[in-house]
């Protein structure tokens, strides 16, 4: 009863929100350049399905190329730090400077060092500044965060500080690197699309792309059924992340 | 022959002296608990036993060598993600045993607490004394010369309390390792110890010593045995006047 009401309630509100827009278009006289009625969208959405489709697919690779770079170089830096003080002291600040320049500043200076034959180089790229930030502090926060009683024990047993990391601090941090992996494929996502906004017309054909071409020929409802594609893609990769988070925490408590 | 000793020791932290001067002296297969108020230091004591913690002044004896002590913390203190055998072998994996050997010693030392057939369960799915009973297996895989309890059952019931002080008294038959542990609770150090030492804070001294009479393991109704029930109240009242000085 509650699980139906879970899906009813925002699938109605919904419906009722189309239905009133639908109306107001018609009864308005709204111009479609301007706004475009849901069923135009639908439509739009109808035609250019394969094309958006296909965009869809080279942003969310983008996206993806992304995370898995920022994670590699997130965990690895957050291994060092926990390896060396001093490391740790030279790291942290730099890695404070990434998560707070704006992604789209930094994007007309890869671009050109990626080339101009490469954009898809510059947009992973970029979208590894953005997804980096939140791996890197969830992985540091991971590590420090052992059971202080398990350390004392690793030092009882004479552990070295290897073995401290690999098997009581890194399997420590994985609730929190599962954490980190999930917002940072969200922002990965960001990333690329507004990497592609950098980019402009040179850039990959994405999402963003199909937005600012319509956009540029007031073709408004295959704008929006562009960003209802981007946000779907976006709900199902939280989805897809939610579900690999409780998976993972499933198996790491054992239960 | 002394396992471990506390030589004129003291311990100051930044808000002052936390312990001593204080001198304690544990001898071979000799079981010792140490009772008092919280803040009294005897957590400190148990870790400067353990050369977790070093003092600020007096020394510290020791003659186990690395893996030959063994700490029990008041929390089961397991890897929620390892198995109760990888728990209990972790001590034989950080000092490089070969792992089948590991693991052969770790069913021994879990099937020695009673866990056998819970080999694979993870911490997780197990009560708070069969999680207390890995950790006890964890301290005893390496036969440990020097086993150190800080407040090992103050987090269980009173049943499991009890089972588990009598499992502790049986497995201490076995091998004779000395065993020092930090409780409150008076009954359960005059039960397990050989000698209570009573402690008072501000700072932390030993404010009395009073060896138990009677047998180890303790035989069945030794709760009401009249030397035991004696040797109660004294460490009650050793404890009291502790507290109010």
């Amino acid at each position: 009863m509650r699980r139906l009401a879970d899906i009813a309630a925002p699938l109605a509100l919904t419906l009722l929100l189309l239905a009133g827009w639908e109306i107001a278009c018609r009864a308005l006289a709204v111009p479609v350049y301007f706004l475009p009625p849901p069923s135009a969208v639908a439509v739009a959405l109808a035609q250019n399905l394969p094309v958006l489709g296909d965009a869809a697919w080279r942003t969310l690779s983008v996206a993806l190329i992304a995370l898995v770079v920022a994670s590699l170089i997130a965990q690895a830096l957050a291994i060092l730090t926990a390896l060396s003080p001093l490391l740790d002291r030279a790291i942290r600040p730099l890695a404070s400077v990434v998560q707070v320049t704006p992604v789209v500043a930094l994007a007309p200076l890869v671009l050109i060092w990626a080339g101009l034959d490469h954009p898809e180089r510059a947009l992973v790229a970029l979208a590894v500044v953005v997804a980096f930030f939140p791996i890197f502090s969830g992985a540091t926060a991971g590590l420090r965060a052992a059971d202080p009683d398990l350390e004392r024990l690793f030092e009882l047993y004479g552990a070295s500080r290897w073995q401290r990391v690999a098997r009581l601090r890194l399997p420590s941090a994985i609730p929190f690197l599962l954490e980190g992996h999930k917002v940072g494929a969200g922002l990965s996502l960001i990333g690329a699309v507004v990497a592609e906004f950098g980019a402009g017309s040179g850039g990959v054909r994405g999402l963003a792309w199909q937005i600012l071409d319509a956009g540029n020929k007031l073709q408004t409802a295959r704008m929006i059924a562009a960003l209802v594609v981007l946000g779907a893609m976006g709900v199902a990769l939280n989805a897809v992340l939610e579900a690999a988070q409780r998976a993972g925490l499933r198996w790491w408590r054992g239960r | 022959m002394t396992v471990a000793a506390l030589r004129h020791v003291e311990v100051d932290y930044a808000r002052g002296r936390a312990l001593g001067p204080v001198d304690l002296s544990v001898g071979a297969g000799e079981i010792v608990a140490l009772v008092g108020p919280s803040g009294c230091g005897k957590s400190t004591a148990l870790r400067l036993l353990a050369a977790l913690e070093a003092p600020t002044r007096g020394e510290v004896v020791r003659t186990p060598g690395r893996g030959e002590t063994a700490v029990v913390f008041q929390a089961p203190t397991l890897a929620p993600w390892l198995s109760a055998r990888a728990n209990a072998a972790l001590p034989l994996e950080l000092a490089g045993v070969p792992a089948a050997d590991a693991r052969r010693r770790a069913d021994q030392a879990l099937a020695r607490v009673g866990l056998a057939g819970a080999e694979t369960a993870r911490p997780a799915q197990l009560s708070g004394g069969m999680a207390m009973r890995v950790s006890l297996a964890r301290a005893l895989v390496t036969n440990p010369k020097l086993l150190l309890l800080d407040e090992p059952f103050a987090a269980l019931d009173e049943i499991t309390r009890r089972a588990l002080a009598d499992d502790v008294l049986t497995l201490w038959a076995a091998t004779k390792p000395a065993i020092v542990f930090v409780t409150h609770n008076v009954e359960e150090a005059v039960y397990m110890a050989g000698r209570v030492v009573v402690m008072s804070r501000g700072p932390g001294r030993i404010a009395g010593v009073f060896p138990v009479e009677g047998p180890l393991p303790r035989p069945p109704g030794f709760r009401t045995d009249a030397r035991f029930r004696r040797t109660v109240e004294e460490v009650s009242a050793a404890l009291a006047e502790g507290i109010a000085a």
